[in-house]
């Protein structure tokens, strides 16, 4: 536990500054996010770091608050998916039989729909907000967290120890608590990790297509949309979130990367999702 | 094997069974009345009524599914609530545009992650071995709608080589302008898909690296590259495949951002635009197809896994990576 990995360091510095970005838009930004005093799309300088937006608003504030959207849409989408991922993916390990073959040949159908389509009919039926948004990616991930929650425990399940305690009478649940769970969360805590990051671009993607949080929120992938009629023109907004994303999922991506090195010293460093 | 054709053949249309009562359910259970698009704002309830009963949504459930089964039976995709235009013509000049693009794009990532994949796994220890993972660290977390507008931006606007988004009016009877309005979008999903598949390969690739087998090969006296050829690439390719089915599956549709960003016309912006509309025989269309296409190539990548490695013979379904 005590090994020191600077791919984990690399991973929380580089997530770490969309996380102090979204800190302090809390207690401080630069402008109002409505006010348009700035005059559209000026240049970068002149008070305005980055320029501004097509209304005029001030593009570092939009993309600060943005930074809270990001966050709130990975760590919302993540809840969701543990939440249902390991209860289903549990209750299927410990079935046998047709349930289990059922849910399974269902759970693969699922994950070979992309959760933007997913979430697409999902935010149709409700209306286009981020907890729409939120809700729907956390629904498509469980999916995934479902599957590798249920080969994980069979894992463990297959063990002599496991087994053992049976022979002895202790119960499914304190099994459960005592023994599965310690074994696969190392694992599953990586693999949330590398959800947190899909999650965040599957809210940039829902947002450029309309269909995330609404204006005037500033969802980083609705900045993308607005600003890609003028990117030659204005490139800073067409440029800046992008940047801001791209860091935010490495920085994510890395610290999963780092928790596996430091977690499961049988793994081999640089294994695609687990 | 003619056994097991029979029983996976069996699984793949339960399961599309299964798929298309939850596909069916689950649109009904949408909130929103597909009569409201037909109608306008201020339509009267008996308005509301004739419209209901002209697309059939004032029939009971089991009623409507059996319907839509039977038209499917017929190969009938059904009716547009919207446009009144054949779902299923329609669905088949989207995959026009969507089938090609996903194709090449595959094709495309697969020739770039294969052997960028087994170069970063063979040369880890080397500073371009990092590299390469660095690259695909990075290709991983670029939306790829982002990705599309930079290419636009640097080979559309400014550089003026390419158009920077629709198709030509006339489709392939203007094969020219077919191809070069589908260079842009193919890249863009060739290359966010190959960061990720690249490091499936490489991490396959490692795997055999490190086996006892290859190392016995060599110890017997065979090259590197025989070894490499005859064991290596068998064992990596089985886990490599079930990767590519799914990737391949989810960027047929997963097509509808990257048609955004282009505004192309193919299956995802027709889903798109169904959904928006509730235009539900438009959206259970695309689905089914989508679905069929889905189950049709996990069959594939299966039939292709059993041939490649005979241990899972004796498996209905081969063993999933993710």
């Amino acid at each position: 536990m005590k090994r020191r990995s600077p791919t984990l360091w690399t991973g929380a510095v580089l997530a770490g500054l969309v996380v102090l970005l979204a800190l302090v838009s809390l207690v401080w930004l630069p402008y109002d996010p409505a006010d348009t005093s700035g005059g559209r799309l000026a240049g970068p300088g002149d008070g305005h770091l980055l320029g501004t937006d097509k209304l005029g608003r001030d593009l570092f504030t939009q993309l600060m608050t943005g930074s809270r959207i990001a966050l709130e849409a990975g760590l919302g989408s993540v809840l969701i998916a543990a939440l249902i991922g390991v209860t289903l993916g549990v209750l299927a390990a410990y079935a046998q039989g047709w349930f289990d073959d059922t849910l399974s040949a269902l759970l693969d159908i699922l994950i070979a729909f992309p959760t933007l389509l997913l979430a697409m009919l999902i935010v149709a039926a409700r209306s286009a907000t981020l907890g729409s948004a939120i809700l729907a990616i956390g629904l498509a991930q469980s999916a995934v967290v479902a599957r590798l929650t249920r080969i994980l425990v069979k894992r463990v399940l297959a063990q002599d120890y496991i087994t053992a305690a049976r022979t002895s009478g202790t119960s499914w649940p304190r099994i459960t608590a005592g023994h599965v769970l310690p074994n696969i969360w190392p694992t599953l805590v990586v693999n949330l990790a590398l959800q947190f990051g899909l999650a965040v671009l599957a809210e940039a993607g829902l947002s450029y297509l309309g269909l995330g949080a609404p204006p005037p929120n500033a969802s980083w992938g609705r900045m993308l949309q607005e600003a890609q009629a003028t990117f030659t023109t204005a490139p800073a907004g067409a440029l800046a979130p992008g940047v801001l994303l791209v860091l935010l999922v490495i920085g994510v991506n890395l610290i999963a990367d780092g928790l596996r090195d430091v977690l499961d010293p049988t793994t081999r460093r640089g294994r695609a999702a687990a | 094997m003619t056994r097991y054709l029979v029983r996976r053949l069996v699984f793949l249309l339960v399961s599309l069974a299964l798929a298309s009562i939850v596909l069916f359910v689950l649109l009904r259970m949408l909130p929103g009345d597909p009569a409201n698009a037909l109608t306008s704002v201020g339509a009267s309830p008996e308005q509301i009524a004739a419209a209901r009963h002209s697309i059939g949504s004032d029939r009971p459930l089991p009623q409507q599914f059996a319907h839509w089964i039977g038209q499917l039976a017929g190969g009938d995709l059904g009716t547009s609530f919207v446009s009144s235009l054949p779902v299923g013509p329609e669905v088949a000049q989207r995959l026009n545009v969507t089938v090609p693009l996903t194709l090449s794009a595959f094709v495309l990532a697969v020739l770039i992650a294969v052997p960028a994949g087994f170069l970063a796994a063979y040369k880890r220890h080397t500073w371009y071995g990092a590299l390469l993972n660095g690259v695909s660290q990075l290709g991983i977390a670029v939306p790829v709608f982002w990705l599309g507008m930079i290419l636009i931006a640097v080979f559309a606007l400014n550089a003026g080589w390419l158009p920077s988004g629709g198709f030509p009016q006339d489709g392939w009877d203007a094969p020219g302008d077919a191809i070069s309005s589908l260079v842009l979008p193919v890249v863009t999903v060739a290359l966010v898909m190959s960061a990720s598949l690249i490091r499936y390969v490489r991490s396959a690739a490692l795997d055999v690296l490190g086996s006892e087998y290859l190392r016995t090969a060599r110890a017997l006296g065979s090259s590197f590259g025989r070894a490499m050829w005859r064991h290596g690439l068998r064992n990596a390719a089985v886990p490599v495949i079930s990767v590519l089915g799914i990737e391949l599956a989810s960027t047929l549709l997963g097509a509808v951002v990257v048609e955004s960003v282009y505004a192309l016309p193919g299956l995802g912006s027709l889903l798109a635009t169904g959904i928006a509309q509730h235009d539900y025989p438009v959206i259970q269309g695309v689905l089914f197809v989508s679905t069929l296409a889905v189950l049709l190539i996990g069959f594939a990548a299966d039939l292709v896994q059993r041939i490649v490695d005979p241990r899972l013979r004796g498996r209905l379904s081969g063993g999933g990576v993710r």
